[in-house]
């Protein structure tokens, strides 16, 4: 068995003394595993940081074996995230994402999406926003997509300003202001297309509230986890960036 | 398969091929020296390990391998109270203190915090630091931490919690190694260097 494919570090484990088990989000392969000789090496330690991008190939006898990578780096980002706390927090908070999909489960969106973050890491101002889309994204892989289409009371697709706890869909202003302490609220940049302007710290906390919310009741409360504790600090560091930035 | 040997010599090529750099072509080697130098290495060899055994103990104040509580370093008084080390590993301080770089107090925080390993903040010594650090007489806390993803996250969360201590936060320099050439180097040691450049 042979493939080559593109993918990103999402984590390492020493193995033996001179190689390493590498985790890797591939594009057509999905997350998957391998084992890389000399991967504890002082010449592929810098290559095998979470958030770099690699062309590896992988070899096994069977599929089901472990099998070995060859990893080539492509876009080192790891060495710029280290003194950016939000960066380094967000890099092992996509990770821990990343890990909620199945093994050898090919999901091209969130190899892409991943990327486009880890590009955009660096932009305080919408890194948290990229993360929260993410995350909604990510639900929506797991299979639990939200509906916020249109307004789950009046059918309308404009000024949509909360959601439902209990069924996921979208409350338009209007409609959802009776009920406004029980519903989530929705902020604007997780319904548009590309976020364009930042989002003020109050609009990023709400954003990351709520795909928590479903995160937590759909896939971390399900299978007896917490949520990463990286998911907490990179909205602190991302936060008090925002708040700094006035 | 088992040696020709006898199952008490298996057992020491077994518990040999345990170490890390060995593996059981290896053990079986060492053995077979231990074995032809029994008095000259293999006695002296077993009454160490009997003693490193009964003595050795971990510092309740750093975490530091010592047969001392507190550990020598802990216990010198030439030791700058002021300023604490925190490294991942026993290794680590013994690298710093083989450099005598620094002439200060350690933490050992027993590894650093790595999602796929497991490791959390609790699984290390880091609220043992953060009680350290807020001693008055601590005016700054050295994070000599990897360069690595986990490294940096465990110094970043360990910066978040000492906000409220009176201390200053440094981390070690990243950059171009003694020996180095920079056609060799990674992007992205080559970018922190010249990032983390000085005045000539």
């Amino acid at each position: 068995m042979e493939w080559i494919d593109s993918g990103i570090v999402l984590g390492v484990r020493r193995h033996g003394e001179a190689n390493a088990i590498a985790e890797l989000m591939t594009r057509a392969h999905g997350r998957h595993l391998g084992l890389v000789r000399g991967g504890a090496g002082s010449r592929l330690r810098p290559v095998l940081q979470p958030g770099n991008s690699v062309r590896a190939v992988w070899r096994a006898r069977l599929d089901e074996h472990l099998g070995h990578f060859v990893v080539e780096g492509l876009e080192l980002r790891a060495a710029s995230f280290l003194p950016v706390s939000h960066a380094v927090f967000g890099v092992t908070h996509l990770a821990a994402l990343c890990r909620l999909l199945p093994e050898r489960d090919p999901h091209p969106a969130v190899y892409d999406a991943v990327v486009a973050i880890l590009d955009r890491m660096h932009d305080r101002a919408l890194a948290g926003a990229h993360v929260a889309r993410f995350e909604l994204q990510l639900i929506a892989e797991l299979g639990f997509g939200l509906d916020l289409e249109r307004c789950a009371v009046t059918g309308e697709a404009a000024d949509l300003a909360y959601v439902s706890p209990k069924s996921g869909r979208a409350v338009s202003r209007a409609a959802g202001v009776p009920w406004q302490d029980k519903l989530l609220r929705l902020p604007r940049f997780l319904v548009e297309e590309e976020p364009r302007t930042a989002p003020s710290p109050e609009e990023l906390a709400d954003g990351l509230a709520l795909t928590g919310f479903f995160l937590g009741r759909y896939v971390f409360e399900p299978r007896g986890q917490a949520a990463p504790e990286a998911r907490a600090h990179f909205l602190a560091a991302v936060l008090q960036a925002r708040r700094a930035a006035g | 398969m088992s040696s020709a040997a006898g199952p008490e010599i298996d057992r020491l090529i077994q518990l040999l091929a345990r170490l890390p750099g060995l593996g059981p072509r290896s053990a079986r080697r060492a053995a077979l020296h231990l074995i032809k130098k029994r008095e000259l290495l293999m006695a002296p060899l077993a009454a160490a390990l009997q003693v490193a055994l009964d003595k050795i103990e971990i510092c309740s104040t750093c975490g530091n391998i010592d047969t001392q509580n507190p550990c020598t370093l802990c216990a010198d008084p030439r030791r700058e109270d002021s300023v604490i080390v925190v490294v991942a590993d026993v290794a680590d301080l013994w690298a710093l203190e083989r450099a005598q770089a620094i002439n200060a107090r350690y933490h050992v925080l027993g590894g650093t915090l790595s999602p796929l390993d497991g490791v959390g903040p609790k699984e290390l010594a880091i609220d043992a630091l953060i009680a350290r650090a807020h001693a008055p007489n601590v005016s700054e806390v050295i994070l000599a931490l990897n360069a690595t993803v986990d490294g940096q996250t465990t110094a970043h969360y360990i910066t978040d919690l000492l906000q409220g201590a009176n201390v200053r936060v440094t981390k070690l320099a990243h950059g171009v190694p003694v020996g180095g050439e920079l056609d060799y180097l990674d992007e992205g040691t080559l970018a922190a260097a010249i990032r983390s450049r000085t005045a000539f």
